[in-house]
């Protein structure tokens, strides 16, 4: 399970809304499956179909975490013309062990849906998501 | 030889020095080809694994590619 606080939340799904029609990336730290904090990553595709993190970005946003004694808990991206489920590119690229894979679909802007998944060796598992 | 790697010492037992690419094996991370590695604060490009030299003291951080699609 992957409980998130509702301002994380909502801040998750107004950033995939802003995106519209990109998709847009980040990372989600915290600590026991709870999340504590979001990080807004640059999407360095600037693309509708594709996302990749900058890695200058995402190595201060790891030393961040550890210095606040969190973990990566999770990715975030959007998917603004497709379902909340991972893509094969999604599962193929889910190269980080342990972490969670959140996915907002926007595809519906009225009707956001955000879902998460482990990812492991090509095997998806839905998880419950609580918003706390 | 002891190193940071990710923020925590790591003991390299019985080497000196060695390269970006058979630290990488040493340290038996997978999927190598999808992992951006910096040190002492560089980022490295992957092209220059092999003739990079980690020693005694060095930070090493490695992170996996982080991207997907629709």
């Amino acid at each position: 399970m992957l409980r998130i606080p509702k301002k994380i939340h909502d801040d998750l799904i107004a950033h995939a809304l802003e995106g519209i029609p990109l998709e847009v990336c980040g990372i989600l730290g915290g600590r026991e499956g709870t999340i504590e904090k979001a990080f807004r990553m640059t999407n360095t595709d600037a693309s509708n179909e594709h996302f990749t993190m900058e890695p200058r970005e995402q190595f201060a946003v790891v030393k961040e975490l550890r210095a606040a004694g969190l973990e990566m808990s999770a990715v975030y991206h959007s998917h603004p013309e497709t379902p909340a489920r991972p893509s094969q590119e999604d599962i193929r690229l889910a190269l980080t062990p342990g972490i969670s894979h959140v996915i907002i679909s926007v595809m519906d802007a009225e009707r956001p849906v955000l879902k998460s998944f482990k990812i492991s060796g090509g095997v998806v598992t839905q998880e419950e998501v609580e918003i706390v | 030889m002891t190193l940071t790697v990710n923020g925590k010492p790591a003991a390299i037992d019985g080497k000196v020095e060695l390269n970006v690419t058979e630290l990488l094996s040493v340290l038996k991370v997978e999927q190598p080809d999808y992992v951006t590695v910096e040190l002492n604060g560089e980022i490295l490009e992957r092209d220059n694994f092999p003739a990079t030299v980690v020693r005694d003291g060095d930070a090493v951080e490695f992170l996996y590619f982080m991207g997907g699609g629709r």
